[in-house]
């Protein structure tokens, strides 16, 4: 069979970003696609960071608007959404350290450490959650 | 990465560039930037935030109480304007790394790629100034 009479088969070279939702990634995979999108949403969100951190540093009049900015319900969803990226490019960017160093290459223990990864920064998540909301 | 297969076995040709020129061990050390800097970056500015992190996670969770006083005596140390100082150098180097990966990566067009580089670039400097402004007046 010559190649003219074969249809023609799809070629992936490279993950564009509208097939990202359409491939099912191991947990290494989900790890490294969310280690993306964990740190360009810190790039985004970072002037908000600054804002909150002017405002609860500058004066007793200003950290009662940090206090009142922060406690707005869309503010905390905000803030909750910073602290999971922030927690999640923390632990993730531990674990890509310790493979850099040779640990944790093979396929078993990277995905055991990806969902320690994710594990993690999850229970750290609701830590600081309940924090903020005064829980303790 | 280590793969664990020699890259220039006698029974393979060795790998070389575009050019002709062999890569890998075999790669002739020049001037050229080839990445190693700004991956090794990212991994040094990675461990002076994380270093950070954990000294505000302590400050944080052994708060009395979350008060200005409190909250502002901290930042008042000059130890500590100079750790968050040194953690945002890293911040901005990091994210500018780690931006442009995916730029270089998801957007073809060498102009519209080029455009948000620059902005990249801007945000991150002016960032940096507010912070600055912020770290300053405590």
């Amino acid at each position: 069979m010559s190649d003219l009479t074969r249809p023609a088969r799809p070629i992936y070279r490279n993950i564009s970003i509208t097939q990202i939702a359409g491939y099912r990634l191991p947990l290494a995979g989900i790890i490294s696609i969310l280690h993306r999108i964990s740190g360009a949403l810190l790039f985004v969100l970072l002037p908000f960071v600054l804002y909150l951190f002017d405002k609860s540093l500058t004066s007793e009049l200003s950290f009662r608007v940090f206090k009142s900015v922060a406690s707005g319900w869309f503010a905390k969803l905000v803030i909750l959404a910073l602290v999971w990226a922030y927690l999640q490019h923390f632990c993730a960017g531990i674990r890509h350290l310790f493979m850099d160093l040779h640990i944790g290459l093979e396929k078993e223990s990277g995905k055991q450490t990806a969902a320690a990864a994710i594990a993690v920064s999850l229970i750290f998540w609701v830590a600081i959650a309940l924090k903020l909301f005064g829980a303790f | 990465m280590d793969t664990g297969a020699p890259l220039n076995s006698p029974s393979r040709p060795s790998a070389q560039d575009s050019a002709g020129r062999p890569t890998g061990s075999k790669r002739l050390v020049v001037g050229a930037h080839y990445g190693f800097g700004d991956w090794l970056a990212q991994r040094m500015t990675a461990i002076v935030m994380a270093v950070y992190t954990v000294i505000l996670l302590l400050a944080f969770f052994f708060a009395r109480n979350f008060s200005y006083d409190g909250w502002a005596g901290l930042f008042a140390h000059p130890w500590m304007k100079v750790a968050t100082l040194l953690a945002l150098a890293a911040l901005v180097y990091h994210a500018w790394v780690g931006m442009r990966d995916i730029w270089m990566d998801y957007v073809k067009s060498t102009a519209l790629r080029l455009a948000l580089q620059v902005g990249t670039i801007v945000w991150l400097a002016a960032c940096a100034a507010y912070a600055v402004i912020i770290l300053w007046r405590v």
